[in-house]
């Protein structure tokens, strides 16, 4: 199945942008049938290059090898013709259209010369399709019913309506359970078989070595390296892709335990979670780890009165609570950083300084009115431990970079001098250099006295800085573990239904 | 995003000088236009507009919209016309605190079914700015108020001349004050901003984002309550179509002014502005003997570039798909409120 020459090549392909060069003379080489792996940073130029391969940016130098020969993709419309098509993280699907009218939109199937849309033969072409990569969908089924993995399934059916000979996976398994995920690797392994050439990219070195052949790395819109993923490690990988030793990746300091300061008693929900028992002490990380959909977050939105709980009670500093608005669970010293942090988390159009006083309105104004100085005050105290990187606190949020922004969020809670602070998945989506500082920055918190909790998907960050590790599985607790008892085998079977 | 402060000041600056071009090129034609009785008594006219703008840029910050203040305007109006029509021994304050009561209570219909129902805004508005209507017809078996069935104090407050500018003109420059620091300065504005910007984010940050929008729509309905006795007793008359269409004038200074519709953005200084642009227009055109029919083409261009300008100063890149995403969003009414209950 391996070929030679690839089937599609980059060579010293350079994209400018005012002030940037967000590619810088790179090489990228696809075979057929192979799937290569992109690897990099946030900032790498990883995105620049997705649009320059699909024909939404122009490269400025450079030329692009399509099949042996030199191409141009003046318009996305050319690179769809050829063949290259990309999956995103966020799919571009139509919730009110069939299964179908997805698969072929903007190409549909006509007939007559009305050109009307020639319904039975779509059906069939995409029942075949459907058929070919073994997804159990009817093609007259209206997407909206469908789950994230089955959309995913009828996104890559697009890509194949089309015969496909590039096919992009773009941060693909970011919203996949792990059955999903398993899906798409078989998924993959068909598309393999038909002679397509891969590009994937992740941020998940599990993913790498387990659906990759051929890895390329960029660092800072440059060409690092490229090789067979069988003649790398993962610290080789990242290495390369950081240029530094990733032995700070998990700066686990040992916080002195203090006394119970957070419990939950038997909380239960009518769907999503059942008899939920847990409690944090004064400077501990107590991890949830568990699949998607496993009711982690569900369980947070109910502590902090977002979704309402059924039955159970909450403690805090042994007196029972009760919370039934974020207001309230901030009043109490009670924090939760969610998980999208652009949807909700951050005003994007208000400076920096507005961001971090908007909790505690009450507290920074002083007879019914706002005090900037105050503001101000606040956001040098937290933004500046945070070292959130700007030349000016009026600055806009939406002018700073994704971990900068992250920054704002957590120094905006901690700004409100919580007890207990939940950070939901607060590494999801950001690089390694910023997952390091977010660590650091939990270490330190825990050492100041707070309790964490963290509830996270990534198994090397739960054993990497849980001090305890709750392992959920669908909306019940199935494992509880102290850090020196935990192996990785133990918790993936716990929170994949199996007894240990 | 500095460079989208910059937008909005830039748009004040921006609005400013057309505003100075449009009045150096009428007073080319007609000097008389620019005398500064002239421009008070613009300014005047343009009180009611001004007013009911600004009530109307605290609801579209919080992403919703009041299409029902012109109705406010004409039902507040006609009670209050009723009420002295009958009862002339009605002292005029007392009917001023009646007629901001009664539109903050027209208002908070609105409000509460935002809030508690979560119907989008433009449903609720569009469905009471009939009912309101109609209710001014049942008040009235369609009858006019006329001048002479009102008592002379109820017609001369906002003609009463206070250190040289008509009450009405000073009750406009009360509410500019009031609006630009209740925006700017008290938590509340903090609170409207942030739950149009972002509804999610203010929810998880604990901003009741419902009960920001009812309050909204309570102090735009007060406004409006207010310039119902305004218009009335300005013009001497109440009947059914009183204002009618206004609130499209209102809406359009808000536009004008930089606010944007998708809620979070926009400033006192700039609805004013965008008043004040489109109460020139309505006074200078016969001024320069240009047909009525131009005022409304006028404003229309006026309104379609400002979208235009807000629209591409918005778009930037690798924050398509986040726009999108605010977008999508902004079609589900009130996440944060449903989940709250």
């Amino acid at each position: 199945m391996t070929t030679d020459t690839p089937l599609f090549a980059l060579r010293n392909v350079s994209k400018v942008f005012p002030g940037v060069k967000a590619l810088d003379d790179v090489q990228l080489e696809l075979y057929s049938g192979q799937v290569t792996a992109l690897v990099g940073e946030n900032g790498a130029g990883k995105s620049t290059l997705v649009k320059t391969m699909t024909g939404i940016y122009q490269p400025e130098a450079g030329d692009i090898w399509f099949n042996g020969e030199v191409v141009s993709f003046p318009n996305p419309e050319a690179a769809r013709q050829m063949g290259i098509t990309a999956i995103h993280q966020e799919t571009v699907l139509f919730d009110e259209l069939s299964v179908a009218e997805n698969i072929f939109v903007g190409s549909y199937p006509t007939k007559g010369w009305l050109k009307s849309i020639d319904w039975s033969t779509m059906n069939e072409r995409a029942r075949a399709i459907l058929a070919e990569i073994e997804a159990p969908l009817s093609p007259t089924a209206p997407l909206k019913g469908l789950s994230i993995g089955q959309k995913h399934m009828v996104a890559i059916a697009r890509a194949l309506s089309v015969k496909a000979r590039v096919v992009i996976l773009d941060e693909p398994t970011a919203a996949l359970s792990h059955h999903e995920i398993q899906e798409l690797y078989e998924i993959i392994e068909r598309l393999k078989a038909n002679g397509t050439a891969i590009l994937f990219i992740t941020h998940k070195f599990d993913e790498i070595f387990a659906v990759a052949d051929r890895y390329t790395v960029f660092r800072d819109g440059r060409y690092i390296g490229a090789g067979s993923i069988k003649e790398v490690t993962e610290p080789e990988l990242v290495e390369m892709m950081v240029a530094r030793s990733v032995k700070d990746t998990y700066p686990k300091v040992e916080a002195e335990l203090g006394d119970t300061v957070f419990s939950v008693k038997s909380l239960s929900h009518p769907t999503e979670f059942d008899d939920i028992s847990f409690d944090v002490r004064r400077g501990e990380i107590l991890g949830l780890y568990g699949l998607v959909g496993a009711g982690r977050t569900e369980i947070m939105k109910a502590i902090i009165g977002l979704s309402p709980k059924a039955s159970g009670q909450v403690f805090l500093d042994g007196q029972p609570i009760d919370i039934r608005s974020p207001a309230e669970a901030i009043h109490h010293g009670i924090v939760y950083v969610p998980e999208e942090r652009q949807q909700q988390g951050v005003m994007l159009d208000l400076p920096i300084y507005q961001n971090i006083s908007l909790p505690q309105l009450h507290r920074t104004s002083k007879a019914g009115f706002l005090r900037p100085s105050r503001e101000y005050e606040l956001t040098q105290d937290y933004a500046k431990r945070l070292n959130v990187k700007t030349s000016n606190w009026s600055e806009v949020v939406n002018n700073l970079s994704g971990g900068n922004q992250q920054k704002v969020v957590i120094a905006k809670w901690l700004a409100t001098d919580p007890k207990v602070i939940i950070l939901d998945e607060p590494t999801k989506g950001i690089d390694i250099g910023s997952k390091a500082a977010v660590h650091q920055f939990m270490s330190e918190l825990v050492q100041q006295g707070l309790a964490v909790i963290m509830v996270s998907s990534e198994l090397p960050e739960v054993m990497g800085m849980a001090d305890r590790i709750i392992v959920m599985h669908e909306g019940l607790i199935t494992q509880t573990l102290l850090r020196s008892e935990a192996s990785a085998e133990g918790i993936v079977s716990a929170a994949t239904g199996g007894q240990s | 995003m500095k460079f989208a402060m910059r937008i909005v000041e830039q748009r004040e600056l921006l609005l400013a000088t057309v505003i100075l071009f449009m009045l150096v090129v009428i007073a080319s034609i007609n000097p008389g236009f620019v005398h500064p009785e002239n421009l008070a008594s613009v300014f005047n006219d343009t009180s009611i507009l001004i007013i009911l703008a600004l009530g109307q840029m605290l609801v579209i910050l919080t992403r919703c919209i009041d299409l029902s203040v012109a109705a406010n305007v004409a039902l507040t109006g006609m009670v209050v016309a009723l009420i002295n029509s009958v009862f002339p021994g009605v002292p005029i304050p007392l009917l001023l605190v009646l007629s901001l009561i009664l539109g903050a209570g027209l208002g908070a219909i609105n409000g509460a079914f935002v809030w508690l129902l979560s119907v989008p805004a433009i449903v609720v508005t569009l469905g009471t700015m009939s009912i309101y209507r109609g209710v001014i017809f049942l008040l009235s078996g369609g009858e006019w108020v006329n001048a002479h069935q009102m008592s002379p104090e109820f017609l001369a407050l906002p003609r009463q001349v206070f250190l040289g500018l008509p009450v009405l003109s000073w009750i406009a420059l009360v509410v500019m004050v009031a609006v630009y620091l209740l925006s700017r300065f008290r938590p509340f504005g903090r609170e409207l901003y942030a739950s149009g910007g972002n509804p999610h984010a203010a929810f998880y940050t604990g901003i009741n984002v419902g009960l920001t929008q009812f309050k909204a729509f309570v102090i735009s309905g007060a406004l409006a309550g207010l310039c119902g006795y305004l218009w009335v007793s300005r013009y001497a008359v109440a009947y059914v179509e009183v204002a009618n269409g206004f609130e499209l004038q209102v809406v359009a200074a808000c536009v004008i002014g930089g606010i944007s519709i998708m809620g979070g953005v926009g400033s006192v200084g700039g609805v004013i502005l965008g008043a004040l642009f489109l109460g020139i227009i309505n006074n200078s055109l016969s001024v320069v003997g240009v047909s009525q029919f131009w005022q409304l083409a006028i404003s229309g261009s006026v309104i379609l570039i400002a979208v235009i300008a807000n629209s591409r100063s918005e778009r930037r890149a690798d924050r398509i798909i986040l726009r999108k995403a605010i977008a999508a969003d902004a079609l589900q009414p009130n996440p944060g409120t449903a989940a709250s209950r």
